[in-house]
C-alpha cells in the first residue's frame, strides 16, 4: 500500500523538482534584470556630493572606486552575487551598513502587517463568497457585487488616505509609525495593545483593498461548482445547506482558490507599499522609496529581490498545494511526463 | 440583458468624463494656473436656490465670499447680493484640444463673485478646473501607456505564437520574469533611476514609456495563446496552400481573433495605468507643479493639516474612482461577452 502511493507520488516529485529549478532560474533572471535596470541610472548616490564645494572630485572618485561603482556592470554583478552568498546583500551607502540587516528589520515589520491582513481578508472573503454564491441574483448577492465593484475601483492610495482622514478626524486611533513614543515605558500588555492600535489602520486598508478580488473569485468558482450534477444529487438527498456549501461544494471549488492563495502569499512583501508609505508603517515600502530618491542602488535591488523571492515562493507554494490537494493534478503531470 | 444596461450606463459616464476632460478649457470656469491669493483653501462655493428674503430662484446663484476678519483660511458669504450662475459666458481665453482659440465657458458668475465647485488649493487655484486639466494629463498617460503595452504585447505575442521555436521559448521566459517581478516596485525603481529633473513634457513621455513597457508581458501571453490556437486552424493551412504570406495570414486570419481579448485588456489596463501615474506623481516621481495631474493634486494631502482640515482636497480622488469604476464595468461586460462567445 505504502509502496504504491510512493510510486504514485514519484512523478509529481519530479514535477516539483522541475518547478524548483525553474524558480531558481527565474530568481537569477530577476537579479540580472534588476541590475540592468539600475545600471541604466545616469546618476549615483555620490552625485549629490558634487554640489558640495568642500568635497573635491578626487574624493568622490575615490569613494566611487571604494564601493566599486566605477567597475563595469558584470564585475559589479559578480561582486554582488558574492556578497549575497556571504549573506550581506550588498552595502547601503545611506545607512552605512550591509543591506541584509536593514532588510531583515523592515521585512519583519511588513510581514507582521501583511500576514495579519491576508489572514483576515481570507477569513472574511471565504464565508462571504460562499454565502453570496448560494444566493445568486438575490438582494444580498447584488449588494455584495455592487460593493465589490465599488471597492475595486477605489485605488489603494485613496483608500488609505480616506481611512487616515477618518481616524484623525475622530481621534480614535494613533496614527503613524508602529508604536507610540512611550512604547518602552509600557508594560508587556500595554505594548501589545499599543502595537495593535497602530496596526488597525494599515490592516484595514489592506483588507479592504484585497477583499473584493477574493470575494469575487470565491463566488465565481463556487457558482461553477454549484451547477455540477453532484451538488444537485446532494441537494436531492436533503443535505443541509451549510454542510452542502462548505463540505461538498467548497472543496470542489478549491483549486482556483489555492492558486489565488499562492498569489496572496506572493504579494506579502510587495503588496503593501502604498499603505505603508501613507500610514507611516516602517516596512519595506518606505525603505524602497527613500532608497529610490537617494539612489541607494543596493538597497533598491535588495528590496526588489526580496519581494521577487516571495513572488516566486508564492507561486511555487500554490503548485505544491495543488499537487497535495488534488489527485487529478498529480496524474496529469504523470501523464505529462510520459 | 442586465449587464448590457450596466455597460451602457458605464459607457455614457465614461464618454461624458472624457469629453469634459478633453474640452477642459470649455467646461472649466478658470485657468488651471490662475491664482487667487486672497482665497486660499476656500471650501466649495455653495449653490443657492433660496435668497435671504425667502424667495425661490429657478436659476441657481452664489454669494460673494469674503475672508472672515482676524482669521486664517476662514470665509463667509456676503449675503447682500446674489450672483446668478450663467451658462456659455465669456471668460479667459483658452485653446480647445490644442488648436482652436475660444473664450466661451460652460458656466460662470459675474465678476466680484467667484465659483469654485471643488474649492481652492493653497494658492487659491480653482480645484474643479485643475481636476479637469489634470485629467488631460492623467488620462492621456493611461491611454498612451495602454497603447504601448498592447502594441508590444501584440507584436511579441504574434511573433511568439506564430513562429514558435526558440523565439517563442525565450520570449515567454522573459514574460514570466516580468510577471514575477513586483510591478509597483519595479515601476518605482525604474522611474527613480531615470533622471529626476527634466522638462515636464519629457517627464510625461518618460513616465508613459516606463509604465507601458513594464506591462507588456500579460497581453503578450494572452495574444500568444490565441495566435497559437488560431494558427492551427484549417483555414489558415488552406490560405497558406493558396500562397498567402505570413503577414497576410496574420492580419487577415489570426489577428481578428485577438480583438475581443485586446479590448478587455485595454479596459483593464487604462485605469491601472492612470492609477500608476497618479501614484508616481503622488510620490513626487511623476509630473510636478505647476502642471496639474490627479497625482500631484492628491499629493497635497500628504500635508497633515490639508488632510485633516480641507476635505475638498479629496475631490481628485472622486474623479479617479469614477474613471476606474467606468472602465472596470466596461471590462467586466466585455469579459462576460467574450466568455459567452459573442465578440
Amino acid at each position: 500500500m505504502k509502496l504504491s502511493t510512493a510510486s504514485k507520488m514519484w512523478p509529481s516529485m519530479k514535477y516539483l523538482e522541475r518547478r524548483v529549478i525553474h524558480a531558481i532560474l527565474l530568481l537569477i533572471g530577476a537579479s540580472v534584470l534588476s541590475f540592468l535596470f539600475s545600471s541604466l541610472a545616469p546618476g549615483s548616490f555620490f552625485d549629490e556630493m558634487k554640489l558640495n564645494p568642500q568635497i573635491s572630485s578626487d574624493t568622490i572618485a575615490a569613494l566611487r572606486s571604494q564601493y566599486g561603482l566605477d567597475q563595469p556592470l558584470p564585475v559589479r554583478y559578480v561582486r554582488w552575487v558574492k556578497s549575497v552568498l556571504r549573506g550581506e546583500w550588498g552595502y547601503s551607502f545611506a545607512y552605512n551598513q550591509p543591506v541584509r540587516s536593514l532588510l531583515m528589520v523592515r521585512a519583519r515589520n511588513t510581514l507582521l502587517l501583511t500576514t495579519l491582513a491576508m489572514a483576515l481578508a481570507w477569513l472574511i472573503a471565504v464565508p462571504v463568497g460562499v454565502w453570496v454564491s448560494s444566493r445568486r441574483g438575490r438582494w444580498d448577492d447584488q449588494l455584495a457585487s455592487a460593493s465589490t465593484s465599488l471597492l475595486l475601483s477605489v485605488p489603494e492610495l485613496v483608500l488609505a488616505l480616506g481611512l487616515l482622514y477618518l481616524v484623525i478626524r475622530t481621534h480614535t486611533l494613533p496614527v503613524g509609525g508602529m508604536v507610540s513614543a512611550r512604547f518602552d515605558r509600557l508594560g508587556s500588555w500595554g505594548q501589545v495593545s499599543d502595537l495593535a492600535a497602530h496596526l488597525i489602520v494599515p490592516v484595514t486598508a489592506l483588507v479592504l483593498a484585497s477583499l473584493p478580488i477574493l470575494v469575487r473569485h470565491v463566488r465565481a468558482s463556487m457558482i461553477e461548482v454549484l451547477q455540477a450534477p453532484f451538488i444537485q444529487a446532494a441537494r436531492g438527498h436533503g443535505i443541509a445547506r451549510a454542510r452542502l456549501l462548505f463540505r461538498y461544494a467548497l472543496p470542489a471549488a478549491a483549486n482556483p482558490l489555492i492558486s489565488l492563495f499562492g498569489l496572496s502569499v506572493a504579494g506579502l512583501l510587495s503588496g503593501s507599499l502604498l499603505v505603508e508609505v501613507i500610514t507611516g508603517w516602517p516596512g519595506l515600502g518606505p525603505l524602497l522609496l527613500e532608497a529610490c530618491f537617494s539612489r541607494d542602488i543596493y538597497v533598491v535591488i535588495g528590496v526588489v529581490m526580496a519581494s521577487t523571492l516571495f513572488m516566486i515562493f508564492g507561486s511555487l507554494l500554490a503548485d505544491i498545494m495543488l499537487v497535495v490537494a488534488d489527485p487529478r493534478v498529480r496524474t496529469d503531470h504523470a501523464s505529462d511526463r510520459a | 440583458m442586465k449587464s448590457k444596461k450596466k455597460l451602457i450606463a458605464a459607457a455614457i459616464v465614461l464618454l461624458a468624463l472624457h469629453l469634459a476632460i478633453l474640452l477642459a478649457g470649455f467646461v472649466a470656469p478658470y485657468q488651471p494656473a490662475m491664482q487667487n491669493r486672497d482665497f486660499p483653501y476656500i471650501s466649495p462655493t455653495r449653490l443657492h436656490f433660496v435668497d435671504a428674503r425667502g424667495h425661490w430662484h429657478v436659476r441657481p446663484f452664489v454669494y460673494q465670499s469674503v475672508a472672515r476678519p482676524d482669521s486664517l483660511y476662514e470665509y463667509t458669504e456676503a449675503r447682500d447680493q446674489e450672483y446668478p450662475v450663467h451658462f456659455f459666458v465669456s471668460g479667459s481665453e483658452y485653446e480647445i484640444a490644442g488648436g482652436l482659440p475660444s473664450h466661451t465657458h460652460l458656466f460662470g458668475v459675474d465678476a466680484p463673485a467667484q465659483i469654485f465647485l471643488a474649492g481652492t488649493d493653497n494658492y487659491g487655484r480653482d480645484q474643479f478646473s485643475r481636476i479637469l486639466y489634470g485629467g488631460q494629463i492623467s488620462l492621456a498617460a493611461g491611454l498612451l501607456a495602454t497603447a504601448i503595452s498592447l502594441l508590444l504585447g501584440v507584436c511579441i505575442g504574434c511573433i511568439s505564437g506564430f513562429y514558435a521555436g526558440w523565439i517563442d521559448e525565450s520570449a515567454m521566459r522573459l514574460a514570466e520574469l516580468f510577471l514575477v517581478l513586483p510591478w509597483l516596485y519595479v515601476l518605482l525603481a525604474v522611474r527613480a533611476f531615470l533622471p529626476l529633473h527634466i522638462s515636464p513634457s519629457q517627464t510625461f513621455l518618460l513616465l508613459v514609456a516606463v509604465i507601458g513597457t513594464i506591462g507588456w508581458a500579460r497581453p503578450a501571453r494572452l495574444v500568444r495563446g490565441i495566435v497559437l490556437s488560431a494558427r492551427s486552424r484549417k483555414y489558415v493551412t488552406a490560405s497558406r496552400g493558396f500562397g498567402a504570406s505570413d503577414a497576410y495570414i496574420l492580419r487577415r486570419h489570426v489577428l481578428p481573433h485577438t480583438y475581443g481579448t485586446l479590448l478587455t485588456q485595454a479596459a483593464l489596463l487604462v485605469p491601472q495605468y492612470v492609477i500608476a501615474e497618479v501614484t508616481l506623481s503622488f510620490f513626487g516621481l511623476g509630473l510636478s507643479e505647476p502642471m496639474p495631474s490627479w497625482g500631484n493634486l492628491l499629493a497635497n494631502l500628504q500635508q497633515y493639516n490639508v488632510l485633516v482640515s480641507y476635505w475638498w482636497m479629496f475631490a481628485p480622488a472622486l474623479a479617479l474612482v469614477l474613471v476606474s469604476l467606468g472602465y472596470l464595468t466596461v471590462a467586466n461586460a466585455f469579459h462576460q461577452q467574450l466568455q459567452s462567445g459573442s465578440i
